[in-house]
């Protein structure tokens, strides 16, 4: 890579990737066109297309090995860190096609945030430090800043309360619930416009769960939530908008409400009345 | 689409058999479960016996030798005895302190490429094979390398040879332990970090290796406990001398090289420094690994405890 003058760098797509974007935009904040991902030979991803609007919570239904996580593992970049997989087609966020050549990975991580389907604090780090690392390794140094956004986070993934008196405690020390919390709090950190949620309750009791729920419903106020579960009565309480896939495909997108009582296909309808899945 | 029928039923005559043979097997199993207990316990009697054994005779005969003189003093008069072995200990220090220097980091950056970059490629199959080359390597050999690059060229024996070669010795081990202990590291870690638009040497020094952190200090403390006790390398790199530090291009002294010029001596006060200095050897390398050990412990979540103090 040559080095290049300050004019030249802020016309590079990197540069205008690491703006935050209006919070009031037109259009839509995540578009797929033509999204393809293989792994190895076999196709996880068929010709995906579809828009999310902001300040919505998609979600992703479907049979196990559909291509749910293989498709929201493919909207912030994180597909490619298998070392088998590749991926074909254009993810937009905003107007920016994050697949373009010229983008770096780091920086779309950046600005969408993930949570996995099992806790994953990092495990030598404390309740503090687990929320403070994305900040602290992304280099922001000022304490009462960093401070500020932790207490922040916290509150937002509606934990502060549980952990205030003991953030030099080990992250691993929490309950299963409230680690996941935790990673969402440590995703929040990061100040995302877009909240990627990988099956965040599966591996949660139901009252650890309905929180994670309730919490959705109060970060679409402030973000744009995709959700992948495999539970469909968490997707049709949580969701805006449903998408359903099957083998790889998506085959039937709308409004949670229509998905779910007035399915277009036929194949949506079966999986909903739980004839096969 | 997918409607699942249950052709799965037990078979009778299979359920037979199985039983019978578990009805069969019942009392012979009882006493192979015993004999196969016995023997575990037999076998670690007998890996304790040498274990216990050296132990005891050290301290018992090492014992008598070490006072203050002993641990701070220059050796004394050959014949009559007295003084200590201050220049060994020193010179052990300095030439395993400097060639952890060398060999930690090195070993560590090379285990982190292996583990985090290299993935399954040719030329990271052949690392890991002249790694474990490496491990196995007699140490004579390698001091003979040290004599002939930095002894002949620099005209003396000197710690630097001596530091080079114990650091050889090292970086298998510390590689080798790195690339194990990072690869332990579950992925969903390093994807958590990454997910945080964290970029990837970060990631792999702050998170990962920061994860593994128990087991690298674990390979460090193996790989220096290892080279502690090594004397084929020191004897054609540094030498062995009875006087304190001289500088950079001096032979230096240490512990297992004294311990032997000790044992080679027809008189009994030397026999007696000798496992005088086999007992400090012992208690150095002991002390490091629980030191370390204690240090692995309770040092993980200070940084958290120092904000809750705060706050």
């Amino acid at each position: 890579m040559s080095w290049m003058s300050s004019e030249e760098y802020a016309n590079t797509t990197s540069y205008k990737l690491s703006l935050l974007s209006d919070t009031k935009r037109r259009g839509y904040k995540v578009s797929v066109k033509n999204l393809n991902s293989w792994f190895g030979s076999k196709q996880a991803l068929k010709d995906i297309n579809f828009d999310v609007k902001e300040n919505t919570v998609t979600a992703l239904i479907g049979p196990s090995g559909c291509g749910k996580t293989t498709l929201i593992r493919c909207l912030n970049r994180m597909n490619e860190m298998t070392s088998s997989a590749t991926v074909k087609g254009s993810v937009y966020l905003d107007d920016i096609d994050i697949y373009a050549s010229n983008v770096d990975p780091v920086i779309i991580k950046r600005r969408m945030g993930m949570v996995f389907q099992k806790p994953n604090p990092f495990p030598t780090m404390s309740i503090y430090d687990n929320v403070a690392a994305g900040l602290k390794l992304n280099g922001i140094r000022n304490k009462a800043l960093i401070r500020e956004i932790v207490e922040e986070s916290l509150k937002g993934a509606v934990l502060w309360d549980e952990v205030k008196d003991e953030l030099g405690k080990p992250g691993l020390s929490l309950s299963g619930g409230q680690q996941q919390r935790l990673c969402i709090a440590r995703a929040l950190a990061m100040q995302p416009e877009v909240l990627l949620m990988d099956e965040p309750t599966s591996a949660l009791d139901p009252i650890a769960s309905a929180k994670i729920e309730e919490l959705m419903n109060e970060l679409r106020k402030e973000l744009t939530v995709i959700i992948v579960t495999h539970n469909m009565q968490q997707a049709a309480r949580v969701s805006d908008y449903t998408a359903f896939m099957y083998l790889g495909e998506l085959v039937e997108y709308g409004p949670t409400k229509q998905i779910f009582e007035n399915p277009q296909k036929e194949l949506t309808e079966r999986y909903i009345s739980g004839k096969f899945g | 689409m997918n409607n699942i029928e249950n052709n799965y039923h037990h078979n009778i005559d299979h359920r037979k058999v199985i039983q019978d043979a578990i009805v069969r097997q019942s009392y012979k199993r009882k006493i192979v479960n015993r004999v196969f207990t016995g023997v575990t316990i037999v076998c670690v009697m007998l890996a304790m016996i040498p274990l216990g054994s050296i132990l005891f005779e050290v301290v018992k005969n090492g014992i008598s030798a070490i006072s203050i003189e002993f641990l701070t003093q220059p050796q004394g008069s050959i014949i009559r005895g007295g003084g200590g072995v201050g220049p060994a200990i020193q010179g052990t220090l300095l030439t395993v302190g400097y060639a952890s220097l060398i060999g930690v980091p090195i070993g560590i950056l090379a285990g982190v490429y292996l583990s985090e970059y290299a993935g399954n490629s040719k030329f990271a199959y052949t690392v890991r094979f002249f790694n474990s080359v490496m491990t196995g390597m007699p140490s004579i050999v390698i001091g003979i390398v040290g004599y002939i690059i930095l002894v002949i060229t620099i005209g003396s024996f000197n710690i630097t040879a001596g530091a080079v070669a114990l650091s050889i010795i090292m970086i298998p081990i510390v590689v080798a332990v790195t690339e194990e202990t990072l690869k332990l590291v579950p992925n969903s870690i390093r994807e958590a970090a990454h997910s945080l638009g964290i970029p990837k040497w970060k990631v792999t020094l702050f998170i990962t290796l920061r994860s593994a952190k128990n087991g690298v200090l674990t390979g460090i403390v193996l790989a220096v406990s290892r080279v502690a006790g090594e004397t084929a390398p020191l004897i054609m790199t540094i030498l062995g001398t009875s006087l304190f530090f001289q500088g950079f291009v001096s032979p230096v002294d240490a512990l297992p090289l004294r311990i032997w010029r000790f044992a080679s001596q027809p008189y009994e006060h030397a026999h007696s420094f000798g496992w005088g200095a086999a007992l400090v050897l012992i208690i150095m390398v002991l002390s490091l690994s629980i030191l370390l050990r204690f240090l692995v412990l309770e040092k993980s979540f200070r940084l958290g405890s120092l904000v809750k103090t705060r706050g």
